[in-house]
């Protein structure tokens, strides 16, 4: 066109990207990506190799050499080789690698963001706004905390070794989330990239080299799910951290339960982005483009829910019918394109009947006009409106630049709705009235919530999910947690079970018969199964009965702890009076539980006097805490507030061992309740009685009713039932191992957040090990709340 | 109704379009008007990041900023022969070898209006006689429309007989300070009502506003009121033309056309100084008005030195070597 015909259209031309840097690079590397073990790129006698895609053209961008197993294998090896003296440097000696790695990735920047989107199909405005910078910062905010572990985490350590395995939608960034805070807390990696995307990792590498970093600590292995399960089910790792699909999360939760190895998930997401009628309209408009249209919407924390409230339905559907016409889709390397490729042609046949599904179930379809490029694999930003919750395309995620939209009528139909999903990741949230965004932001089952912005993020606040989403945080301070564990554990033994008691003849009487129920819903209740279970002490006597639980007890516990979720809205000072309260009514009757203890265990008096006052106590020590355990305020690069808000988990399930009868469910229950989660527990199946003598303390305490449910009975069996109830959002377990792989297994299917001993046995009379800031945590979820402000 | 007029405005022949004959004032809508400063300024940043305009497309928009440019000179040292040699400027404001380079010898570039004070009315109509050029005056007591009233009526009405076919007033800002949403729609009214025939922009002086909320409100009085344009400022506040400001005005532009049909031109002014800018500026327009929105007819620059650097960006453009200011006739 010549300047005169320009003049006419005013069109902007195209401003493609150089990719001949980036090109020259892969030529190099005779454009073949290997895995790096040990601080080289591994080459094989008989290399196998897969081609790597550019999914703009569809043409062969580059090979990858698929890592062997014995690949994973050395790599582990060199993980573990390297772990310990990259844990014994100085906080400041790993910092000042981090922080060369971050100053290489900005030298590197557009080598970087060019090969990404040549990769992945990403805009170059994304890969070079976006990804890289972030990828910079989370090396630069790491390695401060590096700098500051052993200060700002005492009684840690590292993890050790640990496995990752990251998708292709960010390559680069998943990356950079998941080795810049292992290795700042002292943890060596291995890590597969995605088979779609390598390419950036293996640049990434080559920085490590160039960092000088010690070989072993980071080690990549390329290829598909079958070297990333050969990873995750690798003996030699201490952790896995995934992000990927709810499906493969299920299936590592699955296939790694009862290994002992700390997992984290990060999975997908149908989050919500909520338009109330005082929202400024025009802009929560820009908030979906970069809430859906941001990555081809390939991106876990997508805002793909449009919620909008009725009076205002149509003219905001209206203006996202305009907007939707400007948005530009084609080739990712032109610096004008808003919309790039989707992966492969897979996940474009995805998206392609998942709208076909919609529009069969009397979706609107909204797409702009205009042909897409011929080549490569390409969807135009669509927005299917007017679906139902019924609708698949309602409930399952998408991956693609696709909105389904809906409207509701109050507040609280609108977190109705947005919480009507397995998943719960992310929410948006658009209005002015603060009163409402800090109302609704809460109630929103989701890890990050932003208000009046989307998809903002940030290596000083956290980000993971909730149900199906999965759990553990990246970023923030709250994300370290995921690559420490406390210094005691190593200490630990294993729990040894005592064989139970073999019943004889002899009973030891109470005056009065006294017969220990349930406790459900703040009632003593009856056991479904209408049986009872004899108690014996460790001699053989028997001392007493207590309810046979069996399944439908569990459910009608889980129905009461859920009736109690108010619980969790009650005031820190309201929890911390109740708690105070069962202290004191259990200490009034002192004596008593410890005659209970010196009957049921034979323990000597001194050492049952001294359960019972450790576990007033407690009770002490969490009513204490119940106030008092404040989220932060994260520093993050915005004028506003990253509020990262400690939410209680909701309805628990805690499982307690046999060992310290009392206090062992004191230490569990105490810190469960005072965080707001309301409880179904289940007591030691041999020492029952110290907790079912409880009822009578909780009833005189002022406890809500269904705050606290116990069901006596067999533990493992009630445990599974737990496990696999998809109304509990945690569980924890103590017991023996065989059982912790159980509750690990049965969790999967709901990907529950667990907490299981593994076999080992803590100390519970130890206010370190019996007390330690792990239950507060694990009885409690981080979720971010950005509040951008400024009028 | 929304979506169909909005797009008629926004894709249909600007031919079509009519001019602004304002409506009743609707408070409702006024007070229900958001602006989320955050988000905006989000957005506005994003405008030079997702389109980027290169090579000959580059030398098509700066010719574009060119003839959407207001070429302004408003010092109090200003004389006739000054205002001269800019509307000598103003009719041939590139260099013409560069004109020719880019093969645009028969388009007759000129800027899209010359900007004076009442008093050089007179003297720049003169020097753009024969041309197509129109003059527009500042009135209404600029740039701090604290004169009585009535000297501001008469003062538009004696630039229009000096022959200013368009007038840029200035809003009272203690009306929108004062919440005088009714204040500022009469006086609005009455302005457009003196300036008869020529077109009146009515400048927010956005910076002395206060929040962009307060922006958005006054567009919305000011167009229900009848303005031709809603221009940003006078280019002697201590903030004029920004991004964030630009989006909520052109906005409420897009509001205020779908709701009347009505096409409202927008003049962003003061502090716009590189070609750069310019680019992004339009590309703004483009993406939240549409093409109708890249012509002078709704869309202008204020600007007294941007018109040097594009000289100097087009020659670069086709020599390839970076020029200077010097090689350049001043305006």
């Amino acid at each position: 066109m010549n300047i005169e015909e320009i003049l006419n259209t005013m069109d902007y031309g195209t401003a493609p990207e150089d990719t001949s840097p980036a090109l020259k690079w892969l030529d190099a590397r005779e454009w073949t990506i290997k895995p790096f073990i040990n601080g080289e790129f591994v080459d094989h006698d008989a290399p196998v190799y897969f081609d790597t895609i550019n999914p703009a053209t569809g043409e062969r961008l580059a090979q990858i050499q698929t890592a062997t197993e014995s690949d994973v294998d050395n790599a582990v090896k060199a993980a573990r080789k390297a772990q310990g003296p990259w844990a014994k440097l100085t906080g400041h000696e790993r910092a000042k690698y981090l922080y060369a790695i971050a100053r290489l990735i900005q030298k590197h920047s557009r080598l970087f963001a060019v090969l990404e989107s040549l990769d992945n199909g990403k805009p170059i405005r994304e890969s070079r706004d976006i990804d890289v910078p972030l990828v910079a910062r989370h090396f630069y905010h790491h390695a401060g905390w590096a700098q500051l572990m052993e200060r700002e985490l005492p009684g840690m350590e590292p993890v050790g070794v640990v496995g990752q395995v990251i998708p292709w939608n960010f390559p680069l960034l998943m990356l950079a989330w998941k080795i810049a805070p292992a290795l700042a807390m002292g943890n060596t990696v291995v890590l597969k990239p995605a088979e779609l995307t390598s390419i950036t990792a293996n640049l990434f590498a080559q920085i490590c080299q160039e960092a000088g970093l010690p070989k072993g600590v980071v080690n990549l292995v390329t290829g598909d799910g079958s070297i990333g399960a050969a990873l995750t089910e690798h003996d030699g790792i201490d952790k896995v951290a995934f992000t990927g699909s709810t499906e493969v999360g299920r299936l590592i939760r699955a296939r790694t339960a009862g290994s002992g190895k700390k997992l984290t998930l990060e999975l997908g997401g149908k989050s919500p982005f909520i338009v109330f009628d005082d929202a400024d309209l025009d802009s929560a408009v820009e908030g979906i483009v970069d809430a859906i249209w941001f990555n081809q919407g390939q991106v876990c924390c997508a805002g793909s829910r449009l919620l909008v409230q009725e009076p205002i339905a149509q003219k905001f559907i209206d203006k996202l019918r305009l907007r939707i016409k400007n948005l530009r889709v084609g080739d990712p390397l032109d610096k004008s394109t808003d919309i790039g490729a989707i992966i492969d042609g897979n996940q474009l046949n995805t998206i392609k009947s998942l709208v076909q599904r919609g529009l069969d179930e009397g979706a609107e379809l909204i797409q702009p006009d205009g042909d897409l490029p011929s080549e490569g694999y390409f969807y135009p930003p669509t927005l299917l409106a007017n679906v139902d919750t019924a609708s698949h395309v309602a409930q399952e995620e998408i991956f693609g630049p696709v909105l389904v939209s809906m409207t509701f009528r109050t507040p609280s139909e609108a977190v109705q709705l947005a919480n009507n999903t397995r998943y719960g990741l992310a929410a948006s949230v658009w209005t002015e009235n603060i009163n409402l965004a800090m109302d609704i932001a809460p109630k929103v089952k989701a890890g990050v919530v932003w208000v009046n912005c989307t998809n903002h993020l940030d290596a000083a606040a956290g980000f993971g999910g909730m149900r199906e989403s999965g759990f553990g945080r990246e970023g923030g301070r709250e994300g370290l947690f995921e690559y420490v564990k406390p210094t005691f554990l190593k200490g630990l033994k294993p729990i040894v079970t005592s064989a139970a008691s073999t019943p004889n003849d002899d009973i030891i009487t109470s005056d009065v018969d006294r017969t220990a129920k349930l406790y459900i819903g703040g009632k003593q209740s009856r056991p479904d199964s209408g049986y009872a279970r004899a108690i014996y002490n460790p001699k053989g006597k028997l001392i007493g009965h207590v309810g046979e639980g069996n399944r439908k007890d569990i459910r009608n516990a889980v129905e009461a702890a859920t009736a109690a979720k108010s619980w969790a809205n009650s005031t820190g000072h309201l929890r911390a009076q109740i708690l105070y309260y069962i202290g004191e009514n259990l200490s009034t009757r002192a004596d008593e539980f410890a005659d209970r203890l010196q009957q049921v265990s034979g323990s000597s008096a001194k050492a049952a006097a001294n359960e019972v006052s450790s576990a007033i106590s407690r009770w002490f020590t969490y009513a204490a805490w119940a106030d008092k355990y404040d989220g932060n305020v994260h520093s993050v690069p915005i004028r506003g507030v990253a509020l990262a808000m400690k939410e209680a988990n909701g309805v628990m399930g805690l499982v307690c061992p046999d060992e310290a009868p009392l206090l062992a469910f004191t230490s569990m229950v105490a810190p469960a309740i005072a965080m707001g989660n309301s409880v179904v527990t289940v007591p030691s199946t041999q020492n029952p009685l110290s907790v079912t003598d409880l009822y009578q303390v909780f009833e005189t305490s002022d406890l809500p009713s269904g705050v606290v449910n116990i069901v006596t009975g067999d533990r493992y069996s009630l445990a599974k039932t737990l496990a696999e109830h998809a109304g509990v959002d945690a569980i924890w377990y103590h017991g023996d191992k065989p059982g912790s792989k159980m509750v690990e297994e049965a969790s999967a299917h709901n990907i529950k957040r667990t907490w299981c001993n593994d076999g080992m046995a803590i100390d519970w009379f130890d206010e370190n090990q019996g007390a330690s800031d792990e239950f507060l945590r694990q009885a409690t979820q981080v979720k971010n709340v950005w509040v951008p402000y400024g009028e | 109704m929304t979506y169909q007029s909005t797009v008629h405005l926004l894709e249909e022949d600007s031919a079509t379009l009519k001019r602004n004959e304002g409506m009743p004032l609707d408070l409702d809508w006024v007070e229900a008007v958001q602006a989320n400063k955050s988000a905006i300024e989000r957005r506005a940043a994003s405008f030079p990041a997702r389109r980027s305009i290169k090579k000959n497309f580059q030398a098509a928009w700066l010719i574009k900023s060119v003839e959407c440019m207001d070429l302004t000179t408003l010092s109090g040292d200003d004389t006739a022969n000054r205002v001269r040699r800019l509307c000598a400027k103003a009719k041939q404001p590139i260099r013409a070898d560069i004109i020719e380079a880019l093969g645009l010898e028969n388009r007759n570039i000129t800027t899209g209006a010359v900007c004076v004070y009442h008093e050089m009315i007179e003297t720049a109509v003169h020097a753009l006689e024969g041309t197509n050029i129109p003059v527009a005056a500042v009135s209404t007591g600029f740039p701090a429309g604290l004169t009585p009233h009535i000297l501001k009526l008469k003062e538009i009405e004696m630039s229009v007989a000096a022959g200013a076919k368009e007038i840029d007033i200035v809003i009272s800002r203690r009306h929108v300070l004062e919440g005088n949403w009714q204040a500022l729609y009469k006086e609005m009214q009455e302005f457009r009502q003196a300036c008869g025939d020529a077109h009146v922009k009515a400048i927010l002086a956005t910076g002395e506003l206060g929040t962009l909320r307060n922006v958005a409100r006054a567009s919305l009085i000011c167009m229900m009121a009848g303005a031709d344009f809603i221009k940003t400022s006078t280019g002697k506040e201590s903030v004029n033309a920004t991004l964030p400001v630009s989006l909520t005005m052109v906005r409420a532009i897009r509001d205020y056309g779908a709701r009347t049909g009505f096409a409202v031109g927008y003049k962003p002014a003061g502090g716009i100084s590189k070609a750069k800018d310019s680019l992004t500026y339009l590309t703004l327009m483009k993406e939240e008005l549409g093409r109708n929105w890249l012509e002078p007819e709704l869309f202008r620059f204020g600007a007294s030195s941007l018109l040097g650097d594009i000289e100097r960006q087009l020659e670069h453009h086709i020599t390839g070597r970076y020029s200077a200011a010097n090689r350049h006739p001043i305006g």
